[in-house]
Parts: structure tokens; sequence; C-alpha cells
């Protein structure tokens, strides 16, 4: 279905973006997508009962800049640690502009002198475009099974 | 055996409701004591919309204070609340969230109900023939009729349902009372209700905290730096401030201003960013609906369980479970009305971004609760300051005062001190 190159660039996608979530290198998240991107977080409930609310709903690059504004200036939160271990994307389509791939995820959190957590549990959903600066999402669906959150959510996952 | 000793009285210094003391979110005792007098006796607590439960069959699993409950519609099209707890050995049977079934089963003994909790059927009833004799089946007086589940009374006002365990609760217009009661019309006006999903939270502070979050119009234009940059909510804004008759329940009202220029207040208050344009101004597309009025927002809380948010176009009931003295769980029901537009859905979805458990607004509610816990937990000989505006609780015309903050515990202390 898919070059090893191609497969190792998606691979190389995945861990840059986990990269730079954990690292809160804000600023490089928006640049993980193309201009009319989709990024949302969505509890499983609503997405197998076809409800269409989301925890976030962002439709484009710039709805993505103005969270990180946001995490950045407005959103008081107590600060913690995230980190995300990642499954191998198991790859459901791939053609010449597009891949379409899923990988499970868990982020633990740990909030400053604190014990480590389990934070959100879940299963990304992506369309990758291929573009002339690399793969980019075009679209990164996080369904998450921990439909509880524990309190509240400010980074990107 | 030791006796049991009545637990010591709060002390409320000036004897008003202006300094509530922290033992009153962290006491174990007066947490068991507010879920008997407030969500089990006298009071209506929300458990969802007629739109979750459209069909005959269907129903939803929700819950009263911390009581697990059934909301069904049931084949005759009533609707009911029923107790999630088997009248044979009290096994919680109903594990699925939602669902369409004719009856419930309880799996240890399958024991049967249907949708209004009549127990229908219990297994070797008359007893199991062997070797031409009866052998066991239950005693001849059992009744099915007297072994149901707990049935709640049910009141559903405009496609909103509440329960309660006390048959002899106030009607629930009596219980809003007229005041309230036209907020909560003025979004319930009978429409049918689309529901747009959910979103869940656990918050690790005391149930009363929510209550007192929607209560408060000091800290939206102080902490949530995208109400007063963008005018949603600010303190010079237009603003009414009403309570019932008893201080319980209250509406919150506010006038979006035009100007997002600075003014005396929003010099030197922290989270006002002059500056601050979105990249993406969708989030803000507001468009005014004609149910509205002239209010912008209008925030409505019924005690103990409900709030009703209107903030521009987006709309959610949150419902407040209470999970001991330390923690509630916080379920949102976004939802819209059956005439939207695709556009109008799309623009409450967006806007919803700005609410719930990563809202750019909502979020820091939670963080705040956290920490006032905290806080109360590592001081409780010690007690809070709703001083602002005064010490009185009467209604208001602006939003620079804690006055329902201070009904709502009028209210508490009238009912958690009366004589049993």
């Amino acid at each position: 279905m898919m070059d090893f190159d191609t497969f190792n660039q998606l691979l190389h996608l995945y861990a840059e973006y986990s990269a730079a979530v954990d690292s809160s290198d804000w600023d490089k998240w928006p640049e993980f997508f193309v201009d009319d991107c989709s990024y949302r977080l969505q509890p499983r409930e609503n997405h197998e009962r076809g409800f269409p609310l989301a925890t976030l709903s962002f439709e484009s690059k710039g709805m993505l800049k103005d969270r990180v504004f946001a995490i950045r200036e407005t959103l008081f939160h107590d600060k913690y640690y995230q980190r995300h271990v990642v499954g191998v994307p198991r790859v459901l389509a791939a053609d010449g502009e597009r891949i379409r791939a899923e990988a499970n995820y868990a982020v633990f959190r740990t909030k400053l002198s604190e014990l480590t957590t389990v934070f959100n549990v879940g299963r990304y959903i992506d369309t990758v475009r291929r573009t002339s600066a690399g793969l980019k999402f075009e679209s990164r669906l996080c369904v998450y099974d921990s439909e509880m959150i524990p309190n509240s959510i400010i980074y990107p996952i | 055996m030791s006796d049991v000793h009545a637990a010591p009285p709060l002390t409320w210094e000036l004897d008003g409701t202006s300094r509530v003391p922290f033992g009153a979110y962290t006491r174990d005792d007066l947490y068991r004591l507010e879920l008997e007098r407030f969500f089990y006796k006298g009071h209506w607590c929300y458990v969802g919309l007629e739109a979750e439960v459209p069909a005959p069959g269907d129903f939803k699993r929700t819950a009263v204070g911390e009581r697990s409950v059934i909301l069904t519609r049931a084949l005759d099209g009533s609707l009911n609340v029923v107790e999630n707890v088997c009248a044979h050995r009290g096994v919680s049977f109903c594990r699925e969230r939602h669902g369409n079934v004719k009856d419930f089963t309880c799996p240890y003994h399958q024991w049967s109900y249907d949708l209004k909790g009549n127990l229908q059927g219990v297994p070797f009833r008359r007893g199991v023939k062997q070797d031409g004799r009866v052998c066991g089946g239950m005693p001849s007086d059992f009744k099915l009729e007297e072994n149901g589940l707990t049935r709640l009374k049910v009141a559903a006002r405009n496609g909103v349902v509440f329960a309660s365990f006390d048959q002899d609760v106030a009607s629930f217009e009596d219980y809003v009372g007229a005041k309230i009661l036209g907020y909560f019309d003025r979004v319930f006006d009978g429409r049918r209700l689309t529901i747009l999903g959910y979103n869940r939270q656990r918050i690790p502070g005391n149930w009363k905290l929510m209550q007192e979050n929607i209560k408060d119009p000091y800290h939206p234009g102080l902490l949530h730096t995208w109400f007063n940059t963008f005018g949603l909510w600010r303190a010079d804004n237009r603003a009414e401030l009403k309570m019932d008759e008893h201080g319980r329940h209250a509406a919150m009202i506010s006038t979006r201003g035009h100007a997002k220029k600075a003014t005396e207040v929003t010099a030197g208050v922290a989270s006002f960013k002059q500056g601050m344009q979105l990249h993406d101004p969708r989030f803000l597309d507001v468009v005014h609906e004609p149910w509205w009025g002239e209010p912008t927002a209008v925030m409505t809380t019924l005690f103990p369980s409900l709030i009703i948010q209107q903030q521009v176009n987006s709309v959610s009931t949150r419902h407040i479970q209470p999970k001991g003295p330390d923690a509630f769980d916080f379920v949102w029901t976004h939802f819209g009305f059956e005439d939207d537009t695709e556009e109008m859905t799309r623009r409450r979805l967006r806007q919803s971004n700005l609410f719930g458990p990563a809202g750019f607004v909502s979020a820091d509610d939670g963080e705040v609760i956290e920490l006032s816990q905290e806080g109360f937990r590592q001081k409780p000989f010690y007690r809070t300051i709703a001083e602002l505006g005064g010490r009185d609780r009467s209604d208001s015309d602006h939003m620079v005062t804690e006055t329902l903050i201070r009904g709502m515990y009028g209210y508490w202390r009238r009912v958690m001190e009366a004589q049993p």
C-alpha cells in the first residue's frame, strides 16, 4: 500500500508531533497542519453515537494559533507536564495525495509535585496530505475513551 | 460503643452569609445532610432532556445526587424515572448509559421490570416441580406489585425533565418560582430540542462551588480574558441579577457591550488584552436570535443540580452530580433547536469551543474550583469573604456584587440548620 520511505515519513510526523506537544513547544503545533485543517478532540461517546459536539473543534490553522495564544496568555490553569505514548500507525489508505491512518495514544499528566496519572487515552484518526513541505495533517481527530475528563484539558493532545 | 456526638455547628462570622466557613465545603457529615435535604427531599433534580429519550423504550442512565437512576420513555409514551437498584439483591443492574429496551432484567436472578419500574416476573416464583412435588418458590404472600423499583416523581416542562425521590415535593413551577421560571421558559419555550453531544468532567471541588461560580458575576471579567476582551461579559455590561424568593435559584442576565476599548473596568486587570485579535474570528461569529430579547447571555442556576447556559449562540445544560464533599461530576449537554439552520448548528458548535472542560472560557473555572478546595482543606477553621456589593441578599441591577452567593447561603442555612 505504501513504500517504506513514505511510511518512515509518517512515523517521523507522528514522532515530531508528540515531541512538540510534550515539550511545550506550542508554536510548532499548528505547523504540523495544512492551512485549511481540522483538529478535533471528541469523546468516544459522541463519535459513536453520531453527535457532532467535540470538546475542542478547530477548523483552520488560525484557530490552532488562537489556542496557542490562549494556552500562553488567557487560559488560567495549573501547569502540568504531559507525555504522549503513541502506537505504530495503522495505514488504512494511501494515494498520491493523501494517507489515511490511525494510531492509539495514551497521554500521562504530571502536575508539579504530584504523582503521574493517566490523563487521556484514545485513538487518532488522521488524514495526512503530501505537500511540498512534507507530510502535514489535513485533519486529526482524537477520539478519547477517557470520557470523564480529570477536571480540564488545556494543552493539545 | 461510644455515643454519636452531634457535629459541631458551623460558626458564621457576623451571623450573616457573607463569610462562608470552609467547613461547609469539606465536612462529610454536612455533605451527607445536604444529600438528604437538598438532593433527596423537597427539591427537583435535573435528569435530562426529552430529546434524549424520544421513542418508546428509550432510556438514559443518570444520577440524582449520588444515586443512580434511569430516565425512561415507557411504551405508552410516558416519562418515568426509576432507581437503578434491583428490588431483590440491590444490584445496580443497568450498565448501559443509554439504549432502547422492552424491559429491564437484572443479570443476577433475572428479575425483570417494565419501563415504569413495575416488577413483571421472578424466576421460580411458584417453585420448581421435581419428583411430583413443588420445591421452593416465593412465599404465597409475595406480591409483584409490592416489589418494584423505587419510582421517582417526574416533572417535565418544555422538554426538560426533573425528578424527585420526594413524592410530596411542590410542583416544579412552584419550586422554581415565577421570576426564574421566566428565564427557564426563555430558553425552553416548547420548541423541540436537538442533542449536539456531551462533555463530562470530574472537578475535584465541592459541588456548591459550581453553583457559586454561576452566581458570581465578579470573576468572569477578571478570570476569563476572552469575556472581558470581547465584551461578552464585563463589569460595565448592562446586567441584572435575580433570585427566587428563597434565594436558592438565580439568573445572571447580561447584555454584551459594543466597545472593546479599555476603561476603568479593564485598566489594571491583568487578563484584559487590548491588542488581542483572533486569527480566526469565527469563534465569535455571534448572530442575535429573536428569542433572546435584549440580553445576550443569561446564566440560570436551579438549585441544587442544574445550570442552564445561554451565552450568545451556545446553549447547554450542565448537570451537577456530587461525589463526596470534595468532588462532583459535571455533565454538559449541548443542544440546538429543531428550526436551526445548518449554519446555526455550525455556529453553536463553533462557539461551544468557549465552554466545557477544555473551553477557552470554562476550563479555568474547574481549575480555580480545584484550587479553592485545596485551600479549604488546609485551613478548615477559616472562611470565605463574599462581601462585594455589601452583605445583604437582594436582587441587583449591576454585576459588581456577590449578592447571589449570599442569597444561596441564606437558603442553605435555613434548610441545614432546621431541626429535623
